[in-house]
């Protein structure tokens, strides 16, 4: 950085530009506005790149022409609400496709994880934020390095543990979502132990000390006073892992097997490698119903998700 | 929880504790219940052999034991459930992992060795020679069979499919010794050449328990026998149809004979780095596996670039100058909303080398279009593009932040020492904001080198490479790879040469990891900090 000035005096660059600069307010003007336009041309271009998929799908879904070679962009032959729907009565109503049962699945395995997950990782925390106690430190590495490896690298284990456990609990085995709720608790333990740990240490100490003189224990401390305080925390970090368990693929595919326990991802997927083609507009019809919840809780949380993805930028 | 007031120093803990004996006995038969279950699942698995599965119900059933009971341990009760989770669905599935590693599990060796003993001892056989009886064949109205069969002696025998073996009551019968009746316990006798196809069949038991009779020929009946005999002294099984010994190889987990042959199944063992050293000794499996670790590389380094270069560009240009900036931020993070796998499938429909958008599209415009799915070349192109589309929101959103948290009056000074603009950007701008999300760059590095959902949504790694052993794509990553050597149709499973490249990744992943602690010191951070 220091050689900035240096290698500005030796070109003489930056001195040329700041006098022509100061001589013609009227030509910086100019520049100024071309640059504004440029900025706003590339906005222009970027939305146009962030949205190209996405038009064309809901083209797709409501084209009701209804295969891939068929397509364009401002569907033709529309000349009813019939029409308009014919893809998602197509999708609701196929019995080779039970669409209703996968996004049924989906629904059930992301809010118990989620609702479990969130649960079980806030007793954690709690008594990690208050507790000292001997091991505590060398326990919070260690839950984070476990978390480094994600839990998809084991998928030839916990394919063979679901299959064992399923021999003597048949509802946490293969092919079972209460199985794949298993093992996507596993895979929010550590990241969301340590994300609450962090809001729980954000609450001062002398209110919890406060409610301890008068009497209250540990528990009714945290039910009570806690909870309550970062209940919106809790909110956002359930509807993340939400999310991530609806959006999750790889394990899902590995860990359901008959087409009525899939979850919608893995029926999606599967829908597509089969008939993709002649299919398209239900598999848009699909993609639209399946995307619009998610992205809906994006736009709402779009704040809190900016807030929690730049904090980790800038903290560094 | 009257050893929680104690512990936290609250001056009530001992008056709270009359009210604290329910809590107490509460506990109690929680901890009975749980170990119940355990107990009972570990002496399942225990007869299933499945130690490692053992060790770490053990392990969960002691930790949730001591903590429960020992006072001092009351912050650790708050983590029971956590803990429980991880130990099974984290540590163990991790320990295993590599275990397999070490052995040949996978079709073919999906059993252990007493389970195939077993299942090989259940088989039965008819022997050729020592003929018992002769038999007539009976049916009755819901299909069954039965035999009247006649020993060497002259007795007669009756055995339907469900009932023992009993000699005739011929006053029932209604006929003299020797002769056979039309009827007979509710069975009609059938004529010779239902019969005949009743002798083709060879599966048909009869009888019950031990001793099977079966039809060996038009002519005669016999008892099953046992036909593989195990001998634990010398390790070996013996086949009683032919005679044959075979020996069991714990190097390769089959009975084999001194001619080579192998009894089926076989059954799993450890098999020291066999699955590491495999594919020096290979060209078939190092080639692929060569090409897909330098794909995997090349595609997750290009990911993190062009994602962080578009997405920083975005961010330094649409700043307040552009009106809607807010409203435009939103519509950009959309890429990051929609589920990938969704978004990967819309682009391969977008892609279709027949009839997609963007190949009609590369037509109209150049007269031809590449195959995007089908060129190793191409494709590859392609999910880089897909990939650039899915993650750009991320490195935007974060340089966005990043970039606000740099102090102006640098800027200024900078200006004043007459630095310009592109000066400005890569002597200033550039390296403060790679020291702030450098990390992230890292992690979206990692998590890229195992990003399968999107290899397989695209392409499921296709187009295929030609003149391999195994399954694999040219598009193919690690993880994917993994997959299809694990679970992939058709070539059979190979857990064990899967869980061998999964270590592969877990040492890629550690040293990357090493790499992003050594560049932010988190973790001193966290042992300073926590």
């Amino acid at each position: 950085m220091s050689n900035i000035p240096i290698s500005g005096a030796k070109t003489g660059d930056g001195r040329v530009k700041a006098a022509t600069a100061q001589k013609a307010p009227i030509g910086m003007d100019v520049l100024k506005r071309r640059v504004r336009i440029f900025r706003i041309v590339i906005a222009i271009l970027a939305v146009a790149f962030a949205l190209f998929p996405v038009i064309w799908i809901i083209s797709a879904a409501f084209n009701p022409a209804g295969t891939l070679s068929t397509q364009t962009l401002i569907p033709r032959n529309i000349n009813s609400v019939d029409d308009l729907l014919r893809n998602f009565n197509r999708l609701l109503t196929s019995p080779q496709y039970p669409f209703m049962l996968w996004m049924r699945n989906s629904l059930i395995v992301a809010s118990t994880t989620s609702v479990l997950a969130v649960a079980v990782t806030a007793l954690s925390a709690y008594s990690f934020s208050r507790f000292r106690f001997r091991g505590r430190r060398s326990l919070l590495v260690t839950i984070l390095l476990i978390q480094v490896f994600p839990n998809l690298l084991a998928m030839v284990a916990l394919y063979l543990l679901l299959q064992q456990i399923g021999l003597y609990v048949p509802i946490l085995g293969l092919n079972t979502l209460g199985g794949l709720i298993l093992v996507y608790l596993g895979g929010q333990m550590g990241i969301n132990i340590w994300l609450m740990k962090g809001f729980f240490d954000s609450i001062p100490r002398e209110i919890d000390e406060s409610a301890q003189v008068d009497g209250a224990t540990h528990w009714q401390t945290f039910t009570l006073l806690i909870l309550p305080l970062v209940r919106p925390i809790l909110a956002v970090v359930g509807i993340l892992a939400f999310v991530g368990v609806y959006n999750e693929f790889v394990l899902a595919r590995i860990l359901l097997i008959d087409k009525e326990s899939w979850t919608l991802i893995v029926g999606l997927f599967n829908f597509v490698s089969d008939n993709f083609a002649r299919d398209w507009g239900i598999f848009a019809a699909g993609a639209l119903i399946g995307a619009i919840p998610i992205v809906t809780i994006y736009l709402i949380l779009q704040d809190q998700i900016v807030g929690g993805l730049t904090q980790g930028a800038v903290k560094g | 929880m009257s050893t929680a007031s104690a512990q936290a120093g609250s001056p009530f803990g001992g008056l709270a504790l009359p009210s604290n004996l329910p809590t107490f006995l509460f506990k109690l038969v929680g901890l009975c219940i749980v170990n119940a279950i355990t107990l009972v699942l570990i002496y399942l698995f225990a007869n299933d052999e499945v130690w490692f599965l053992v060790a770490a119900l053990v392990a969960i059933t002691l930790m949730v034991n001591v903590i429960n009971l020992w006072p001092d341990m009351y912050p650790l009760q708050w983590m029971t459930p956590a803990f429980a989770i991880i130990i099974l669905m984290v540590i163990y599935p991790l320990v295993y992992t590599v275990y397999v590693a070490f052995t040949n599990y996978g079709d073919g060796h999906i059993l252990t060795k007493a389970q195939v003993i077993d299942r090989l001892e259940g088989t039965k056989f008819l022997p050729e020679g020592g003929r018992s009886y002769s038999w007539t064949a009976f049916t009755d109205d819901s299909g069954e069979y039965a035999l009247w069969l006649v020993d060497v002696d002259g007795d007669a025998f009756f055995v339907t499919q469900d009932d023992p073996l009993q000699p005739v009551d011929f006053a029932t019968a209604g006929v003299e010794p020797g002769q056979i009746p039309d009827t007979y316990r509710g069975f009609e006798r059938m004529n010779r050449i239902q019969a005949a196809v009743l002798a083709d069949r060879g599966d048909l038991e009869f009888g019950e328990g031990d001793t099977l009779i079966g039809i060996q020929s038009n002519a005669a009946a016999g008892p099953f026998v046992q036909r593989f005999v195990y001998d634990r002294s010398t390790d070996t099984i013996t086949d009683r149809s032919t005679g044959r010994r075979y020996v069991a190889d714990s190097t390769r987990g089959n009975f084999r004979s001194e001619f080579g042959e192998s009894l089926s199944p076989g059954y799993w063992v450890t098999i020291g780095l066999d699955n590491f050293t495999r594919f020096f000794r290979s060209p078939a499996l190092a080639g692929p596996l060569i090409r897909i670790f330098l794909w995997t590389i090349v595609f997750a380094f290009i990911s993190v670039i062009s994602t962080f270069m578009l997405g920083l560009f975005l961010a330094i240009v649409i700043n307040d100058e552009v009106p809607l900036k807010k409203f435009i931020f939103s519509i950009l993070i959309i890429p990051y909303a929609i589920p990938a796998v969704i978004s990967v499938l819309i682009w391969r429909g977008l892609f279709n080398p027949s009839f997609g958008i963007v190949t009609q599209y590369m037509n109209d415009i150049f007269g031809s279009a590449p195959n995007w799915l089908g060129d190793p070349l191409w494709a590859k192109v392609a999910i880089l593009f897909v990939n650039l589309w899915l993650g750009y929101p991320y490195m935007m959103l974060i340089c966005s932040g990043a970039l606000q948290a740099i102090p102006q009056d640098i800027y200024e000074a900078a200006r004043v020492d007459g630095a310009t603009a592109w000066a400005q950007f890569t002597k200033l701008t550039l390296p403060l904001l790679l020291v702030a999300v450098g990390p992230l760059l890292i992690a979206s590095f990692t998590f890229n080198f195992n990003n399968f959902g999107v290899i397989e949504a695209f392409n499921e790694g296709g187009p295929a490479m030609t003149g391999t052993t195994t399954p694999a794509g040219h598009t193919d990553i690690l993880i994917s790879y993994t997959y299809r050597l694990a679970f992939g149709s058709g070539r059979g499973a190979d857990y064990g040469y899967a869980a061998a490249i999964t270590i592969i990744i877990f040492a890629m992943v550690a040293l990357i990891t090493v790499f992003q602690f050594r560049f932010t010191r988190q973790l001193e951070e966290v042992s300073e900090n926590v």
